[in-house]
């Protein structure tokens, strides 16, 4: 079938199916879902990074008008409302540390925002003139306030455990081999970075609202979640409540970048308390409340190591990570690095390959996924390292990175990495050619030794990045091996209703994705019928009961493709109806752009809709077949999916202010066989903002006791449309060779590729100065700092 | 986010809002746009009892007029007419140019100029612009009216000469001629300046955004140009008798550092050599 906009099948670039509600405010989030009776949470939170609770006084804000109850830590442990404390489902290794999270602090707190009390009032503001009447003393204790305090272990976050150390993890297979490279090479680099914590932020902040069925126990949880399948699980697991009566729903979601991933303190709070009321309990966080509340991204301390021959060719890189766990173990806070963990030789060969993290625990904000979890990280130490070998080496940028491409940047399929993990297919040299033409960079080049040599104040940087990145999580099997907890598969119904309409069940939960558009070309595509014919339920385990939900870009390459199998299915078994009616055999009819037809005799055809009603009358189906046109698919991919892209930013520096101003960016990504182009830039425009702004703009400040210093957006420097330039994507197409579809995914790529590509165009400025490094994010005093010492240091 | 609770009058006059200032004293706060007063009062940083909204005055209190040399500017009037206002082109266009790079336009459409200068935000634009054009601010209270000049107005960190009972009606400017500018240098396009620099009629009037608790007169700058000395050299004293704030965006040092480099900017888009 030819591709056009008009039967908006794969790859056509429909506009979304989604936007409509979205933009007219149809749509409803948590927070539009009221239930008469309905009561608030207010939390009070912790004001203290490490403390003993030594008494809670709630005596006045129980005589608050409209507070039915207040309850400390310490009640509701004693109410037994909770058989477990909140999961952690990634438990990397056999002897990691892992201290109970409990939903609220029963006893010590061990971050500031950690909830010491629970308010439930008849509205938001009483619940919060309440939370301001609760008096708590706390005794303080010594507070673990950065990664690099949390390493010299002689303060400890969790003072019972006797160390800040909660687990090492490595890929090491012959250290001395590593150590023998970097002895025998012509050049090495040595690295630090530091990724700087990140809040998520997403447009919606995170909320609940937990009804209690009328009878029988049942509770029915809305959440602005990514994943109310996992939560389901985990919800009964920690609360003890069966899980056939719990039921998670999870209406518009507004963004998650991962901070939707987990099974939070207010979740489980809201659950047990609607049970214990008898009443709707809801709660809504705070943007500033969000700091607290929610789990941080990134926090890691990176060392590397590069070694390579005279030509710049690498013969080893060692790894080293300190990475901040926060204060808890949350849903997969210690497997976030080690995702990374494959990818810290990027995109390139070599012989030798040593990686270590190490997890530490601080009196911060729990960390967790945030759009990439750990790829982001790694793309960003080997890029920039890159760069400086090539410094050391004494060539471009592009050339260090064509002589070390994996096949000499030539097209591979199944290729195994250092990590002992295998590329399902790559073509790395024409990413770079593309980027490099697109933006011009021969040009480009001659503008900046232009200005350079009049000498002006706004110098030119161009910083280039290959990434590849690890997604469609994921193979069950590996993902066992990794010893995470769950599989990896996706669950998918398709249904072919009496009326000739079809109905799609999606177990991969969108929060903005547009799996409903992208789901429905998929179906148009596979069985000859318009989008428009296409329902997709999702995001509630009633309608849906089987899913994996949404996270590290694995939607379409496995949620996408059990669709496909399934509606590949229905098409089985409406073909044998047809052969049936056309009173020929099975295997001679022939099905094309939705009709069933013999071959040979292309007159004689039924569209495949009208066997719906066939199928549901049932009054002449062939002997033996069920009525019907229903059919489901659980898809465990044989491997993960490995996109790629070469990234261009180009940043022009106002040395006498520091300012650095991003005024170009050019992607050319691969992810494989696309849906929908439209959402394919899009998923590259929000990713490429987003790792920007971590390259230039966040970065969540903790002082010397662990309190957080910047929580509101007035100081959390989110960035807007008008700091970045607009975008310019191109695409080459390598096809994964892990599933049906040849899909990868894109929803991180973009964020994978762009902190490394911005911070190298800003150290590619600043290299006349003798600068060769520049810590994330780059603000305008950082920079005017490093130009000032650096001419300091010449004078 | 969500604030105390609080009692609201809507005031349908001058004499009514001031009769509510009278009444309820330090308990009371008075609302124009909103946009400064709001938030404050969402992180409970404010809590006032009474909440006196004037926003929806008109009539005087609202739009610009130039007669005699003097441009009228009514408190209330909102930063977006302040930037399309054709007799403010003409007559003061540096005010109108500061306007328009308040905030966002969401802000722009609510915020107002007798709202921004009452609030006293050393890190605004417009009380900056204000002083440097050597304005005169009118306000009313239970004892009638008295100006104020703008050089007197500012006493601290959000804090002004202006009473309790008392609300701002009008700004005063002299039509101003000469060379203006102004350097606002922030991270993102919405934010406050972290350091601002307002050149005002051949720089005889210099004011600097955010180097002190108070919008500043830069005066060793104004008399270095009076004296005849070059931008460059002018600028270096950009910051001498400033004391700035230090935070996530600029510490004291940087801030110093930045006054200069704005200043000289400022001077040379002003024409001054």
């Amino acid at each position: 079938m030819t591709i056009t906009d008009e039967n908006a099948g794969i790859g056509s670039r429909m506009l979304r199916k989604e936007d409509g509600a979205l933009v007219t405010g149809e749509a409803k989030f948590v927070d539009d879902i009221h239930v008469p009776g309905e009561l608030w949470m207010g939390m009070v939170r912790s004001t203290a990074a490490h403390a003993r609770i030594v008494s809670i006084d709630a005596s006045a804000a129980k005589e608050m008008p409209g507070v039915e109850a207040v309850h400390t830590g310490a009640e509701l442990a004693a109410m037994e409302l909770w058989v477990a404390p909140l999961p952690c489902a990634w438990p990397v290794t056999d002897d990691m540390a892992n201290p109970p999270h409990w939903p609220v602090a029963p006893d010590t707190v061990h971050h500031v925002g950690e909830i010491v009390a629970v308010v439930l009032a008849d509205s938001r503001y009483g619940a919060a003139d309440a939370v301001e009447q609760v008096v708590v003393e706390y005794e303080s204790l010594a507070a673990v306030a950065s990664i690099d305090q949390a390493v010299a272990d002689t303060d400890h976050a969790h003072t019972d455990l006797g160390t800040n150390k909660a687990y090492t993890w490595a890929i090491d297979e012959d250290p001395e081999g590593t150590q023998a490279a970097f002895d025998a090479a012509a050049h090495s680099v040595t690295c630090r970075f530091e990724q700087q914590r990140l809040i998520p932020a997403a447009m919606e902040p995170r909320g609940v609202v937990a009804v209690p069925s009328p009878m029988g126990g049942d509770v029915t949880l809305y959440s602005a979640s990514q994943v109310p399948h996992i939560l389901k699980v985990m919800a009964a697991a920690t609360t003890g409540i069966p899980e056939q009566k719990i039921r998670v729903i999870a209406p518009a979601v507004g963004g998650g970048f991962g901070a939707k991933l987990n099974i939070n303190p207010d979740e489980i709070l809201a659950i047990t308390l609607a049970n214990r009321m008898g009443r709707a309990v809801r709660w809504t966080e705070s943007r500033t409340e969000a700091a607290g509340s929610t789990h941080q991204g990134r926090g890691q301390m990176q060392y590397i190591e590069l070694a390579s021959d005279s030509d710049g060719r690498l013969t080893a890189i060692r790894v080293k990570i300190d990475a901040d766990m926060g204060a808890y173990m949350m849903l997969i806070t210690p497997g976030v690095p080690l995702l990374g963990s494959f990818l810290y030789h990027g995109v390139y060969e070599t012989p030798k390959f040593s990686f270590t993290c190490e997890g530490w625990f601080t009196n911060r904000t729990p960390t967790d996924a945030y759009r990439g979890a750990g790829r982001p990280e790694a793309s960003y130490a080997i890029e920039r390292a890159m760069d400086m070998l090539s410094y050391e080496v004494g060539i471009s940028p592009e050339e260090i990175r064509r002589r070390n491409y994996i096949n000499g940047g030539e097209p591979f399929e199944m290729w195994e990495n250092p990590a002992g993990i295998s590329f399902d297919s790559g073509h790395y040299s024409p990413t770079l050619d593309r980027a490099l033409e697109m933006a011009d960079v021969a040009g480009l080049r001659a503008e900046q030794q232009r200005r350079r040599d009049a000498g002006e104040v706004k110098q030119l940087g161009i910083g280039l990045c290959t990434y590849v990145e690890i997604c469609g999580l994921a193979p069950s099997r590996a993902l066992g091996g990794l010893k995470y907890a769950a599989g990896g598969w996706e669950h998918a119904t398709v249904r072919l209703l009496p009326t000739g309409k079809v109905e799609v069940v999606s177990g991969s939960t969108p929060h903005g994705q547009g799996h409903e558009t992208s789901w429905s070309q998929i179906i148009a595509t596979k069985m000859g019928v318009s989008p428009d014919d296409v329902t997709v339920l999702h995001s509630d385990t009633a309608l849906s009961p089987l899913g994996l939900d949404t996270y590290g870009s694995r939607s379409l390459a496995v949620g996408g493709v059990a669709i496909s199998m399934a509606a590949e299915k229905v098409i089985e078994k409406a073909r044998l109806i047809a052969a049936h009616q056309f009173e020929a055999a099975p295997e001679d009819v022939e099905f094309e752009a939705g009709s069933f037809s013999v071959a040979g005799t292309p007159s004689k055809s039924v569209h495949i809709q009208e066997l719906g009603f066939v199928a549901f009358a049932a009054h002449d189906l062939p002997d033996g077949l069920e009525p019907n046109l229903q059919e489901q698919v659980s898809f465990d991919p044989p491997n993960f999916a490995f996109p790629f892209g070469t990234h261009v930013a180009v940043v022009e520096i106002d040395e006498d202010t520091g300012g650095v101003d991003l005024i170009g960016y050019f992607a050319v990504d691969d992810c494989g066989n696309q849906i929908n182009p439209l959402i394919v830039e899009g998923q590259v425009h929000g990713g490429v903002v987003q790792g920007a702004a971590q390259a230039l703009y966040e970065v969540a400040v903790y002082d010397d006791q662990a309190n957080i210093t910047n929580p509101s957006l007035m100081d959390y420097l989110v960035p807007s449309a008008a700091e970045v330039p607009s975008i310019s994507t191109d695409f080459t197409c390598t096809p994964s060779t892990t599933n049906p579809l040849g899909v990868k995914g894109v929803g991180e790529a973009g964020t994978i590729g762009s902190a490394a590509a911005v911070i190298n165009a800003v150290v590619d400025a600043l290299r006349p100065h003798g600068i060769t490094d520049m810590a994330m994010p780059a603000s305008p005093m950082r920079v005017r700092q490093a130009i000032e010492a650096a001419k300091g240091g010449a004078s | 986010m969500i604030p105390a609770a609080f009692d609201y009058v809507r005031a349908g006059s001058v004499e009514e809002a001031l009769a509510a200032l009278a009444e309820h004293g330090d308990e009371a706060k008075l609302m124009a746009g909103g946009h400064s007063l709001i938030p404050l009062m969402r992180y409970r940083l404010v809590t006032p009892g009474v909440v006196v909204d004037v926003g929806n005055l008109n009539g005087d209190l609202r739009g610009i007029g130039v007669a005699d040399g003097t441009v009228s500017i009514g408190a209330l009037t909102r930063h977006s007419e302040l930037e399309h206002s054709a007799e403010l082109a003409d007559a003061c266009p540096m005010l109108a140019h500061v306007a328009s790079v308040v905030g966002d336009p969401a802000v722009r459409h609510r915020g107002t100029l007798g709202g921004s200068l009452a609030h006293a935000d050393p890190a605004s634009d417009l009380p900056a612009a204000v002083l440097a054009l050597g304005a005169t601010l009118v306000a009313r209270g239970p004892g009638g009216q008295r100006e104020i000049a703008a050089a007197d107005f500012f006493t601290g960190f959000l804090e002004s000469v202006l009473a309790d009972d008392e609300m701002l009606t009008e700004i005063r400017l002299p039509v101003s001629g000469g060379g203006w500018n102004y350097q606002k240098f922030n991270r993102r396009a919405q934010d406050w300046a972290i350091v601002g620099v307002v050149v005002a009629e051949d720089a005889k009037g210099v004011s600097l955004v955010n180097m002190g608790s108070t919008p500043m007169r830069a005066t060793a700058v104004e008399q270095a140009v009076a004296g005849g000395a070059s931008a460059a050299d002018a600028a270096a004293m950009a910051a001498d008798d400033a004391s700035p704030p230090s935070d996530l965006n600029g510490d004291a040092e940087y801030r110093g550092h930045l006054a200069r480099v704005l200043t000289e900017r400022a001077l040379k888009a002003a024409g001054i050599a």
